[in-house]
């Protein structure tokens, strides 16, 4: 059969049509979600989970004074305690409750209540601003939302600590070792070096062989609760929907996944 | 040639201090000594064979850490089945404890300078 050029440019112009509708035949019979929906759901060892923290305040401020959480973690992690602020490296810390919550109008949150001090820690957001701005991917989400830090790929160059809108990130100014007790280190789990950002990472590494992260473990007060959001028999997932919590600034869409009590 | 008589002795010093460091080496027999590595005792099993080892530890050692950091993976299965976990100090420095004498002595004698240690630490460091 001779085909001429009319009758090519039609056959083209139809295959061209039929290419151009087959994403919207796809999306229509819902084809693609189907297909996408159990490769996210078989990712990683902690697939369908979303792990999540509940910070109950008035059983934090039930013992004043304790930092059992802060120890537990800085042992754990190594983070070093330098005296100057501006070297200081924080994974959970502590500030004023006027501060933690600055949108609560002054007047109304009573004194004593503004100035009790309230443990604050890497929120591990559902929607982490700190995870889109870094450029070698150094940190990012794991499918049960840890935001996790990899410190051999950070570059130090602090993006993530101008994205995070709660100052969980510090930056090693001088060599943390500086600030550290050598001969005390926990050796299973490394120091950092200069010129890397670090944070809370949820004790991924305990996460992962079945515990619960160490400020949890170590508070006396039970303060502290972790557990998975998107288990509806966790008892987590049973206090957040039973009690009224609050989260640190929600109307900046990052979705933060440390849930307070007051 | 002009000037041969400073070009040629000139030559001849120039690649006498070139090759003196051969030589030298060479004459004292210094060429074919090996770093002298103290191996651990109480296991005669690597995760992987020796030969293995020798040549591709830094590239196991990076997998390692990609699996571990990145995607959570942390048990590694060796070729004969045996399962270990994934970890410098946990299971490299459990049997390899003398890092200065096993590491280093080797890392030294080829100059090369791994990053590892300015964040993980070596158990003696830790103890002295």
């Amino acid at each position: 059969m001779r085909t001429d050029r009319r009758q090519f440019l039609r056959i083209a112009g139809v295959a061209a049509l039929g290419l151009g509708l087959k994403p919207g035949i796809e999306a229509l019979l819902g084809r693609g979600l189907v297909e996408a929906s159990p490769e996210i759901l078989a990712q990683g060892a902690g697939a369908a989970r979303r792990w999540a923290m509940v910070v109950d305040l008035p059983k934090c401020w039930a013992n004043p004074g304790c930092t059992d959480c802060i120890g537990a973690c800085d042992q754990t992690h190594n983070v070093p305690r330098f005296e100057d602020e501006k070297k200081a490296i924080k994974w959970v810390w502590l500030e004023p409750y006027g501060r933690v919550f600055p949108e609560q109008d002054p007047r109304l949150v009573s004194a004593g209540l503004g100035n009790r001090p309230t443990p604050l820690l890497c929120n591990h957001c559902e929607n982490p601003a700190c995870v889109r701005v870094c450029p070698t991917r150094a940190t990012w989400q794991r499918p049960d939302g840890i935001v996790m830090m990899d410190f051999h790929r950070c570059i130090g160059c602090r993006y993530c600590m101008v994205a995070c809108p709660y100052g969980a990130r510090s930056f090693n100014f001088v060599d943390p070792r500086a600030g550290l007790d050598m001969d005390k280190v926990n050796a299973d789990f490394p120091t950092r070096t200069r010129g890397v950002v670090e944070k809370c990472t949820l004790c991924a590494e305990r996460i992962d062989k079945g515990g619960v992260p160490a400020c949890v473990e170590a508070c006396k007060q039970q303060a502290l609760l972790f557990g998975d959001l998107n288990d509806p028999n966790s008892q987590l997932r049973k206090i957040v929907e039973s009690r009224y919590t609050l989260v640190r600034k929600p109307e900046l869409g990052t979705r933060p996944q440390v849930y307070y009590i007051v | 040639m002009h000037d041969g008589s400073k070009i040629v002795p000139g030559l001849i010093l120039f690649l006498g201090i070139l090759f003196a460091p051969f030589w030298y080496n060479a004459g004292t027999g210094q060429a074919a000594a090996r770093p002298d590595i103290v191996k651990p005792t109480q296991e005669k099993q690597c995760v992987e064979s020796t030969e293995f080892m020798k040549a591709n530890h830094m590239q196991l050692l990076i997998q390692w850490r990609e699996e571990v950091v990145r995607n959570g993976d942390r048990t590694y299965v060796a070729t004969d089945g045996k399962s270990y976990e994934k970890s410098l100090t946990g299971s490299c420095l459990k049997c390899h404890s003398n890092k200065a004498e096993f590491c280093d002595r080797c890392h030294d004698y080829a100059h090369v300078q791994p990053n590892c240690w300015n964040c993980h630490t070596a158990p003696k460091e830790s103890k002295a």
